[in-house]
C-alpha cells in the first residue's frame, strides 16, 4: 500500500511538522466549516459568510497593530460586524445582502487604514498578504489548542439549537408557528458563523474560508435533502479536499522547484470546485434519466 | 492639490464615480451586492495574471471580470445565486493566489490593486477608462426599460418576454465593465463601497428611479471628491475615506427615511409596482 502510494507522496510528507499541523488544523476547520456551511447555504447567507472573512481582515490587521494574536482580532471584529448586520436587520433577502454590503464596505475601509498603518509601523509589507491570504503551512503548532476551543464553540452553538435552526432555515413562517424564536436563532446562528469564519480565515486564509464554507455544503445539499446527512457529507468532502490539497501543494515543491511550489489555496479551491461540478453533472444525468422515463411513460 | 498628477486623479475618480452611481442604483435595486463584490475582487486575479504574462492590467481585469460574470450567470441557473457567486469568487481568488506565487511583484503593488491608487493613474490610462465607462452607461440606458422591469417585477417582465436570465447576463457584464475601469483607480475592494453605499443612501431619500439615480451619482461624486481631498491632506489611504464616508451617508439616509416614516406625514409613493415588488420579495 505504502509502496503503491510512494510515487504520489513525496518524501517526508508525514514526518514534516508544518505538514502535520496543516493536516490537523485543516481537518478541524473543514469539519466545522462543513457543519456551519450547510446552514449557510440553506439560509442563503453565502454573502454574509464570505463577507465575514473579509471583514475580519480589519480586526486581524488591527490586532497586528496592537501586537495581539490576529485570531482574537478576527473574532472580536466579526462578532461586532454580525451584530451590526443583524441590527441594520432588513428581513427581506435582498435587503439582507445590502446590509451585509454596507458593513463590508465600511470594514474594508478600516482594513485599508489598519493595513496601511501596519506597513508603515513595521517595514514588513508582507502583513497585507499574510492577513488576506493566510497560509496553512506557516501556522505555529501552539495555535492548535486555541483553534480547537473555537471550533467546539462554533459547532456547539449550531448543535445546541439544531432542530429550531433547521426549522427556521427551511421556513421562518413555519418555525414561528411552531413557537421557535426565529430572530434569536438567527442571531445565534450569525454568531456561530462569525466564530467559524474567523477561525478558518485566520488559519487557512480568507479564500479557503469561503471555499470550505460554501463549496462542500453546496455539493452535499445536491446529494441529499436531509440537513443532518448533508452536514456530515459536507464535513467529509471538506476534509478530503483539504488533505488532498495539502498533499498536492507539498508535492508541488518537488514538481515545480523553480517557483517554490504552488499555493495550497489554489489546489483546495480547484478540488472543491471540480467536486461541485461533478455533483452537478451527476444530478443532471439523474434528472435527465427521470425526464426520459416519464417521457416514455407518456408515450 | 489640483496640478498635474492630481488633476488626472480627480478626472479618473470622477468618471468612476459617475459610472458607479448609475450601475450601483441597479445593483441595489436587484439586490446583487454579492456579485458587485465578487467581480472586482475576482478580477484582481486577472490583473495579477496579466502582470505575469506581461500584458496590460486592464486586459486582465476585463477578461477575468467578464468570464466571472458569465460563469456566475451559467452556474446560477442550476443553483442558488449566492452559492454560484461564492464559488466563482473563490475559484478566481484561488487562481489569483497561484499567479501571485509565481510573480515577484512587491506587496505594495498588490496592496494598491486591492485598495486603489488614485495617484497611480497616468493620463494615458484615462482614455480607456472613459471609453469603458461610456460603454457601461450606454448599455444600461439601452436596456433601461426591460432592466428596470425585470429588477422590480421579474414575473411581469417574464410574462412580457423579457427573459430574466438574459437580463441577468447583460447586467452582470455591465458590472464587469464597471469593474474593469474602476479597479485601477479605486481598487478591487473599494469599488464595492462606491457601488453600494451611494445608491443605497439615495434610495432612502427618494423612490423615483431617475431622481434616485441622479442622487446616487451626486453622492458617489461627493464621496470620491471628499475622499481624495481628505487623503491628500491627511496622507492616509483613500480607501479608508471612501469606506467610512460611504457608511456615513448610508446611515444618514436611513436616519432620514426613519424620521420621515415616524412623522407619517408623507406616504411613501413609489414607482408603480414598488409595493407589489416588496410584497413579493418578503
Amino acid at each position: 500500500m505504502v509502496a503503491f502510494l510512494s510515487p504520489l507522496i513525496e518524501p517526508g510528507f508525514f514526518s514534516n511538522l508544518p505538514v502535520q499541523t496543516a493536516l490537523v488544523v485543516g481537518g478541524v476547520v473543514a469539519v466545522v466549516s462543513g457543519i456551519v456551511g450547510t446552514f449557510t447555504v440553506m439560509r442563503g447567507q453565502s454573502f454574509a459568510g464570505h463577507s465575514l472573512a473579509d471583514i475580519g481582515t480589519a480586526g486581524g490587521s488591527a490586532a497586528f497593530l496592537l501586537g495581539i494574536s490576529p485570531l482574537f482580532g478576527f473574532v472580536a471584529m466579526n462578532l461586532m460586524a454580525a451584530g451590526v448586520m443583524e441590527w441594520i436587520g432588513i428581513r427581506r433577502p435582498r435587503g439582507r445582502d445590502l446590509a451585509t454590503g454596507i458593513v463590508l464596505g465600511a470594514a474594508l475601509g478600516l482594513a485599508a487604514l489598519f493595513l496601511y498603518l501596519d506597513s508603515t509601523a513595521s517595514s514588513t509589507t508582507g502583513a497585507t498578504i499574510n492577513v488576506l491570504f493566510g497560509s496553512i503551512f506557516t501556522l505555529p503548532s501552539s495555535m492548535v489548542p486555541v483553534i480547537a476551543i473555537f471550533s467546539v464553540v462554533a459547532a456547539g452553538i449550531v448543535l445546541a439549537m439544531y432542530r429550531p435552526l433547521i426549522l427556521s432555515s427551511i421556513s421562518s413562517d413555519l418555525a414561528t408557528a411552531q413557537g421557535v424564536r426565529v430572530r434569536l436563532v438567527g442571531i445565534g446562528y450569525l454568531a456561530a458563523l462569525a466564530v467559524a469564519v474567523s477561525l478558518s480565515a485566520v488559519t487557512i486564509g480568507a479564500i479557503l474560508s469561503t471555499a470550505l464554507l460554501i463549496g462542500p455544503a453546496a455539493t452535499a445539499l445536491r446529494l441529499t435533502n436531509r440537513p443532518g446527512r448533508a452536514a456530515a457529507f459536507a464535513a467529509i468532502i471538506g476534509v478530503l479536499a483539504t488533505w488532498l490539497g495539502v498533499l498536492l501543494a507539498y508535492d508541488s515543491y518537488y514538481w515545480f522547484p523553480s517557483t517554490g511550489g504552488w499555493p495550497v489555496s489554489f489546489f483546495v479551491v480547484t478540488l472543491i470546485f471540480v467536486i461541485y461540478l461533478a455533483s452537478q453533472i451527476r444530478f443532471r444525468a439523474r434528472s435527465g434519466v427521470q425526464s426520459r422515463s416519464t417521457a416514455t411513460e407518456a408515450a | 492639490m489640483f496640478s498635474g498628477l492630481m488633476l488626472t486623479a480627480w478626472e479618473s475618480a470622477s468618471i468612476v464615480a459617475v459610472v458607479a452611481g448609475v450601475v450601483g442604483f441597479f445593483i441595489v435595486l436587484r439586490g446583487s451586492a454579492f456579485a458587485a463584490h465578487a467581480l472586482p475582487n475576482g478580477a484582481f486575479a486577472g490583473a495579477a495574471g496579466a502582470s505575469l504574462i506581461g500584458v496590460d492590467a486592464i486586459a486582465g481585469l476585463a477578461v477575468f471580470s467578464i468570464l466571472g460574470a458569465l460563469t456566475i450567470a451559467a452556474l446560477g441557473r442550476r443553483a442558488r445565486h449566492d452559492v454560484a457567486t461564492a464559488l466563482v469568487i473563490v475559484v478566481m481568488l484561488g487562481l489569483g493566489s497561484l499567479f501571485l506565487s509565481m510573480t515577484t511583484e512587491y506587496a505594495p503593488e498588490i496592496y494598491s490593486l486591492l485598495f486603489g491608487e488614485v495617484l497611480g493613474v497616468s493620463s494615458s490610462e484615462l482614455i480607456p477608462i472613459a471609453v469603458i465607462g461610456v460603454v457601461a452607461i450606454a448599455a444600461v440606458f439601452l436596456v433601461y426599460r426591460p432592466l428596470m422591469l425585470s429588477s422590480v417585477m421579474p414575473d411581469v417582465a417574464e410574462a412580457r418576454g423579457v427573459g430574466s436570465t438574459r437580463m441577468e447576463v447583460i447586467f452582470l457584464v455591465v458590472v464587469a465593465l464597471t469593474t474593469t475601469m474602476a479597479v485601477p483607480v479605486v481598487g478591487a475592494l473599494l469599488i464595492f463601497s462606491l457601488l453600494i453605499s451611494p445608491a443605497a443612501a439615495a434610495r432612502s431619500f427618494t423612490n423615483r428611479p431617475f431622481t434616485a439615480m441622479g442622487l446616487s451619482v451626486l453622492i458617489a461624486l461627493g464621496t470620491v471628491w471628499s475622499a481624495i481631498a481628505l487623503a491628500y491632506l491627511s496622507n492616509l489611504p483613500i480607501g479608508f475615506f471612501v469606506g467610512s464616508i460611504g457608511a456615513l451617508t448610508y446611515a444618514a439616509g436611513r436616519g432620514w427615511a426613519g424620521r420621515q416614516r415616524n412623522r407619517g406625514s408623507t406616504p411613501r409613493l413609489g414607482a408603480p409596482g414598488r409595493s407589489a415588488a416588496r410584497a413579493q420579495s418578503t
